[in-house]
């Protein structure tokens, strides 16, 4: 008990750091996050319908999963330094391997009728990605967003390590420093983090399932 | 790689460490996580609430989990040990679970039909066809502890990850990146090799990856 009372007394007492923290973790987490969706949603898209190049893709991908976040983030460090830029360059290729295996799975599961029926209708490639595959993968699409996103808010932490910030710079303090107060405050705040990214995606996740046109907008 | 010759055998013992804590925690969560799936794999209600408490411990990020932990178990080799079964153990069990789950009713029927007993059923039927997918388990789990042990090193765990975290504190790119590589290159052997063993197995083939 006293070490929560020691976590809430150094929150009440370093709100400001608490708050840089967090928005330097958020900045981290989304900024990689959405760099890592901007490449492999395309990529996905491009090597979905060529199977050999596909295969080769979801081994890649495969590869990169494999690869722990410390050992990513630890090589990035002699070639593009300390700060919040390597750390984002990792965070993104954390983000790369579940969007990009679950962009070319879901595309190959989509019905080959309904592809051909837009085929038939006369719509372009970009048409038809955009109206007709897009939407008919997006239930494994945001499944593959949501766990990206989780691994990304997680190895955010891991950032503290090569300068980036983030909420694991309390812990890394708190451990150096003795502060469990503010080891405990990093730590649950992470932890939250992950749990609520897990839900919030979660939720994306079962409306993409039950489809975008009958939810609400 | 001057510094790398000159201290083969520290990096020789931080190899060794970290394998230990890895295989290990493993060999503890599977004497936990075996018994306690087979207990829940066949009661409903129970098997909702662990599978549901599983993958929340599961998305709990490393370094959140570890410090967790410290106040509770202190620093050191066998704290950290403990937070690797912590993690090792939901997939463990979510593996088990869903592999037990799999085996189709008509199988079950036929073999009490032919006169096996629950025991007999459970180990020459229920886990041979549950094995591939507690291999796909044990697979994920090397990798998500070899990941999970180098930021061990942060509470004292020992292996790979001192070597990066003091390369990191000393500006020394030799020790941070054969500490990387080596962790990276462990991922990836464990990975395969159990792959690998996951072909061989006879029930794979029925089961599509």
């Amino acid at each position: 008990m006293s070490t929560l009372g020691g976590a809430i007394a150094w929150l009440g007492a370093n709100p400001g750091t608490f708050g840089t923290a967090l928005l330097d973790h958020l900045l981290l987490s989304v900024t990689g996050l959405l760099i890592g969706i901007a490449i492999a949603l395309p990529a996905g898209v491009a090597v979905a319908r060529r199977p050999r190049l596909a295969e080769a893709t979801i081994a890649f991908a495969g590869l990169l999963r494999t690869l722990p976040s410390l050992a990513v983030l630890a090589a990035l460090l002699p070639l593009l330094g300390v700060g919040f830029t390597p750390s984002v360059v990792a965070l993104a290729i954390t983000a790369i391997p579940p969007v990009l295996v679950n962009t070319v799975i879901g595309l190959n599961t989509a019905d080959p009728a309904a592809l051909d029926a837009a085929r038939g209708l006369g719509l372009t490639p970009v048409q038809r990605a955009v109206g007709v595959e897009l939407p008919l993968a997006a239930p494994l699409v945001f499944a593959g967003l949501r766990i990206a996103a989780v691994q990304v808010v997680s190895a955010a932490a891991l950032a503290t390590f090569i300068g980036g910030g983030g909420l694991g710079d309390l812990v890394t303090q708190g451990l150096a420093l003795l502060d469990t107060g503010r080891m405990l405050v990093g730590a649950v705040a992470i932890a939250a983090l992950a749990l609520l990214a897990e839900a919030g995606f979660g939720l994306l996740e079962r409306r993409a399932a039950a489809g975008w046109r009958d939810a609400p907008a | 790689m001057r510094w790398t010759a000159r201290n083969l055998d520290t990096v020789a013992a931080a190899t060794l460490l970290h394998v230990e804590l890895v295989l290990a925690a493993i060999a503890v969560a599977l004497i936990i996580g075996l018994p306690l799936g087979l207990a829940v794999a066949r009661a409903a209600r129970l098997r909702a609430a662990v599978l549901g408490g599983a993958s929340i411990l599961y998305s709990l990020p490393t370094l959140a989990l570890f410090a967790l932990l410290v106040p509770v178990l202190g620093l050191g080799f066998w704290p950290a040990l403990v937070a690797l079964v912590t993690y090792a153990l939901p997939i463990l069990l979510r593996a088990l679970v869903s592999g037990l789950a799999s085996v189709p009713p008509a199988v079950l029927d036929a073999a009490t039909g032919m006169g096996l007993t629950a025991r007999q059923r459970l180990w020459r039927v229920e886990l041979p066809l549950a094995m591939p997918a507690l291999l796909g388990g044990l697979r994920i789990a090397g990798v998500t502890l070899v990941s999970a042990a180098t930021v061990g090193a942060l509470i004292g765990a020992g292996g790979l990850g001192v070597l990066i975290l003091t390369g990191l504190d000393q500006g020394h790119t030799e020790k941070i990146l054969v500490g990387a590589g080596l962790v990276a290159a462990l991922a990836l052997v464990l990975d395969q090799a159990l792959a690998l063993v996951q072909r061989r197995l006879p029930a794979s083939r029925a089961v599509p990856a």
